[in-house]
This record gives structure tokens, sequence and C-alpha cells, in this order.
């Protein structure tokens, strides 16, 4: 049975690919919050291939951090890396303190103008969630199911694909989804050094005072990484509740 | 067996052997404009300052290599970093000719890759140190009092920042006030009005999921957009409402971002409080009833500073995330150090970004380390507890 809060995800997300496709549809709702002869639908580009590119920076980035800062976390675990791990914790805290906007400026003198800098600067700061809940999956397994695998002979390698990696595997989850939200949200600063997002269509209407542009485009993000988290979160419950069968 | 390597020592070595070998040290330009060449740190600095980066990055190297005491590696990282500090103001000197006001000299990625090497090893050794709250508040001051000094003293005052800054000495502070201003004053407001909104949720189950839910989804709104969103009724509200223009009020400007850094402040406030009073241990407040508290005098006396760690961590989030957030402001006319990012970013001139960005980083961590200590000694140790 869908209860409510599943059909109002669904309604939600079909205005969504509604708007995306037919956007002047709904040229009457926001026609109040334009002036006389202002457009009230983004005009300089198509909102449907601006979504897809939005989306496809903050994917290609994510799976980039994941990867790396799930072989970081791996590493630093093992006891061939221990030696990292304080070191890694305080990095991680020390690198959230950093505004995302300061990574992305401080990357465009070094990466020119576009995508690149935005890409940077989003993997870069998805590392630091993800990293960090991968530290606490696996440094925070129960010593007895640890003892019991080495006890039945399992090698490290078995040990981490087996036990450990699908033991905290919830908890990378959750990084991985805050990473993605966290990066949905700042990749529409990235237009401001000429990246392709849904930023575009928000700081155009920044510039020519088109308050409709702001609504639409930060609607839009706003939707799309509400139905996000909650998809990730929907696929972790599942995942959990068979894993634990 | 007792000369063992240390592995983060094998790695900082070689980032500080690329960084001092093979990478420019600093970047000479013409004038503020042209394309920069690259000096190597034998051509950057004069001899003796050469030697002596040289000899301390080396003694660090040696120092990290080697499995020595946290205290001796903390030591020789900070003389190697003061000596980088100082260095790259002598490099200044020595690579701007005499009398040329527009050659513009400023560190080049072998000065950032020795800076974060030599940074990597100070972070480790502190983290192995683990110094109490105190000690690490008492560590901040010393560092930012260097930096401090070394500004005051002028030794930087031929660096390409400092002379951007130099230009823009007047609005560099309004834009540092405004900063501030906007992050710690919102904080304040979210605070006055996030606690009682969370103690109403935590007496009031169903007020909590419902505001809770509000409050997340302003979170999903971009940044960028939220601040542009407001503009439009904050304009109503100065045009219609009676002294609402006097007080500041506008479309534009420090208000809308003013309202945006509230917004985006409320949920960690609301949330961590809520957490933290359910976090109250259950005999504690049956003991207070017991002893025949009121219900105000329980919130005051027993649930409030029990939960005050939860509700200060949340008060850590916001700051933090503020005062990255604060620079967005500028994109709507609000100010702060985001102006210098963004001109910089739109003039292609890094100096310019680093003007806005640097300020920045340093109050988001200078903000995260006092925040941290205080957090850390408003909790009641229950290690400690257990063990005395």
């Amino acid at each position: 049975m869908l209860r409510l809060p599943t059909l109002f995800r669904l309604f939600a997300f079909a205005v969504l690919v509604a708007f995306l496709i037919q956007p002047q549809w709904f040229e009457p709702l926001l026609r109040p919050l334009v002036q006389e002869n202002a457009p009230a639908i983004y005009n300089q580009g198509s909102l449907l291939q601006l979504t897809l590119l939005h989306l496809r920076t903050v994917a290609i980035a994510t799976a980039c951090a994941t990867v790396v800062a799930l072989a970081l976390a791996i590493l630093v675990t093992r006891r061939s890396g221990a030696e990292f791990l304080p070191l890694s914790r305080s990095l991680v805290n020390i690198g959230q303190t950093f505004p995302p906007v300061a990574v992305l400026a401080l990357a465009v003198p070094i990466f020119g103008f576009g995508e690149k800098p935005t890409l940077i600067a989003l993997f870069l700061y998805g590392l630091l969630p993800i990293f960090e809940n991968a530290l606490t999956g696996l440094t925070t397994l129960p010593p007895s199911i640890m003892e019991a695998a080495r006890g039945t002979g399992m090698t490290g390698r078995q040990r981490l694909m087996k036990i450990e990696l699908p033991l905290a595997m919830p908890v990378i989850l959750a990084g991985i989804r805050l990473s993605v939200v966290i990066s949905l949200a700042t990749a529409t600063i990235g237009s401001t050094v000429a990246a392709r997002t849904l930023g575009e269509v928000i700081i155009a209407g920044l510039q020519s005072n088109n308050l409709a542009f702001v609504v639409q485009g930060g609607l839009i993000v706003a939707v799309l990484a509400v139905l996000i988290h909650d998809a990730l979160q929907a696929a972790e419950r599942s995942l959990g509740s068979r894993m634990g069968r | 067996m007792q000369f063992r390597v240390d592995k983060l020592g094998v790695i900082i070595a070689a980032l500080a052997a690329y960084g001092a070998l093979l990478a420019p040290f600093a970047t000479f330009r013409a004038n503020r404009i042209v394309a920069g060449e690259a000096r190597s740190i034998g051509e950057a600095l004069p001899s003796a300052w050469t030697v002596v980066v040289l000899l301390l990055v080396t003694a660090t190297v040696v120092v990290a290599v080697l499995k020595t005491p946290s205290r001796l590696r903390l030591g020789t990282a900070f003389a190697a970093i003061a000596a980088l500090a100082l260095g790259i103001g002598a490099a200044a000197g020595h690579l701007t000719p005499p009398e040329n006001a527009y050659a513009r000299v400023s560190p080049a990625s072998g000065f950032w890759i020795l800076l974060f090497a030599l940074g990597l090893l100070a972070a480790d050794a502190l983290t192995r140190l683990r110094p109490s709250p105190l000690v690490r508040v008492l560590f901040l001051s010393a560092v930012l009092g260097f930096i401090a000094a070394v500004l005051t003293s002028g030794t930087w005052d031929g660096l390409s920042l400092l002379k951007e800054y130099a230009s823009r000495a007047d609005t560099f502070w309004a834009e540092a006030g405004k900063h501030v201003t906007l992050a710690l004053g919102s904080l304040a407001a979210a605070t006055i009005v996030g606690i009682p909104l969370g103690i109403l949720c935590h007496r009031v189950a169903r007020l909590r999921d419902g505001l809770l839910g509000v409050l997340n989804a302003i979170q999903t709104i971009p940044s960028i957009a939220l601040f542009g969103i407001l503009i439009a009724p904050l304009g109503w509200i100065a045009v219609h409402v009676p002294g609402a223009a006097a007080i500041g009020i506008r479309g534009i400007g420090t208000a809308p971002a003013f309202v945006a850094l509230f917004l985006y402040s409320l949920l960690p406030v609301v949330a961590n409080t809520v957490v933290g009073l359910a976090g109250v241990p259950r005999e504690a407040n049956d003991a207070a009833r017991g002893i025949g508290m009121t219900d105000f005098q329980r919130l005051v006396g027993i649930e409030f500073p029990l939960a005050f760690p939860v509700i200060l961590t949340g008060i850590r989030i916001v700051l933090v995330q503020n005062i990255g957030l604060a620079t967005i402001a500028a994109l709507i006319g609000g100010g702060g150090f985001g102006v210098f990012v963004f001109q910089g970013v739109g003039q292609t001139a890094m100096d310019l970004v680093l003007l806005g960005a640097v300020p920045t980083v340093l109050l988001a961590f200078t903000a995260a380390i006092v925040l941290d200590a205080l957090i850390e000694t408003a909790t009641p140790n229950r290690n400690r507890v257990q063990s005395a």
C-alpha cells in the first residue's frame, strides 16, 4: 500500500518533471512575481538541460568523493595505516570549517573558470562527510563480532569485505546522502564561476531583479534535494532490513 | 630497532622535498595583470634566508621521518612555519626592484605545499598531544598573535595580497565588520528564538514534527536562492510597514542576508535543544519532581544545564556555517568578505580572492576551536567520574 508521504513525494516528482519539460504551463503561477514585461520562465537556456547538468556535476563529484573517501577510510583503519588515524580525524574537522565558497574561489585561479573548479570544490567538500562516517562505521564495529571473524580464520581481506564493510554500510550510506544534499545546494554557487548548473537561473534572477527566476531555480534545487535525500534514505532502509534478515 | 621510520613522516618528507626543490617558491609579476614568472626558492630568497629556510625544513623532515616525541615534532614544525612566513616577506623585498610600485610578488605552489606539509606535521603532533581546551585556545591565540605581529611589523607589506589590502584598507574593515555582524547577529537572533522554540517542541510533541519538518525544508533551499527570495518580502515590508525602512530594512543588502542566515541557523539550534532536553535522564527529572520543584524550576535548574553542551554544539555548527555562508551575502549587496571573493573571481585576481577567503577561513577556524573548547569544558567528563 502506498502511504501518504510516498504519494506526496510521487506528486512532487511529477510536478517537477512537468515543470522541467513544459515550464510554460506554470507561467500563470510565476507571473505575479515579475514586473509587467519581464519573462516569468527562465528564457536563457533549457531548465531541463540545466537540471541534468546540475545532477551530472553532483553525481561525478560524489562518485569520485565516495571512492576516494572509502579507500582512505579503509586504509587508515587497517593496522598498517593506523598511524594516520588521529590525523585523519583532525583533518576532517579542519576541512569542514572551510566555507564552500572559499574552496570554490580558490580553485578558480588553479583550474580556470567553468565546470572544473566546481567539480574540484564539490569533490573536496563531499569527501568530508563520507570519510567521517566511514571512519565512524569502521571503528565502532562490535568487538565480539570482529573476534569471532578472526577466530574462524578469515583473512584481513575477507573480514573487510564480508564483515566490516557490510556492517558499516548503513553509516557510510548516510554519509553519502549527506554529501549529496550538501553538493546539490553548493553546486548552485558554481554558477558564479560560470559552471552550468541551476545556479545560473538564480543568478540571472538576481542580476535582472527577476524574482520568478530566483524562485524557480531555488525550488527546483530544493525539491531535487528533498526527493534525492528521501530516495537514498529509503534505499538505506531496504538495504538495512535485507541485511537484518 | 631504535630508528623506526614514521609513515606520515615519509609523506611529509616527499611533499616538502617537492615543495622546496621542484616547485616554484614565489611568483613575480611586473604589474597586477600580466602573467607571473616562477621563481625557485634560491632565486626568490636572499641567500641567508634560503639557508635558514632550507635548514629548518630539512631539520623538520628528519624529525618527521624518525619516530620522535610529539613535542619535538610540534616545535620544529612551528619553527619552520615561522621561518617560511618571514621568508616569504623577505622574498617580496628581494624580488621587487627598488622604487617599483607596480611589481607584484606572491607565494607560489612550492610555498603552499611546504606550508601544507608542515601544517600536517603540526596538526598530527597536536592531535597526539591531546591538549586541554585551555591549552588549545592559548595555542590559537599564540598563532593569531604571531600573524598579527608579522602583519603590523610590515614584513609582508611587499606581498601582493597586502598591496591589495593597502589599496582597500577602509572597505576591508567595513566589510569585515559587516561579515561579523551578519554571522554573529543572525546567530544571536537564532539562539534567542530557537532555544524557546526547542523547549516548546520538547514539551509539545505535536509541534515538534511539524516545525522541524519546516526548518529541514528551509535547509534544502540553496543559499543564493533563499537570499534572493527574501528580497521581495523585505522590499514589501520596507515600503508598507511604517518605520521599517528607518531601521535599515530594505529589499536588497544586509536585511535579506540577515534573515536568510537566521532561517538557516534555526534548525541546528532548535533540533539540538530538543535532542539535549530529550537526553536528560529520567531519574534527574523524577528526583527534581520528588523534591517539589516546579516545572519552571526544573527547566532552569535541571534540564537546561544538562542539555547545555548539546545546545552549544548546535551553536557551534551554526556559527561556523554562518561565517561561511555570509560570503554569499555579497551577491545580493549584503557586504562581507564575499565582496572581495566575488570581485576577485570576476577579475581573475587571485590575491583579491585570497583577501576575502583567508580572513573568512581564519574566522571560521577560530570560531570552531574556541567553541569546541567551550563544549569540552561544559561537557561533564563521564570517564573521569567513573575512574575516580
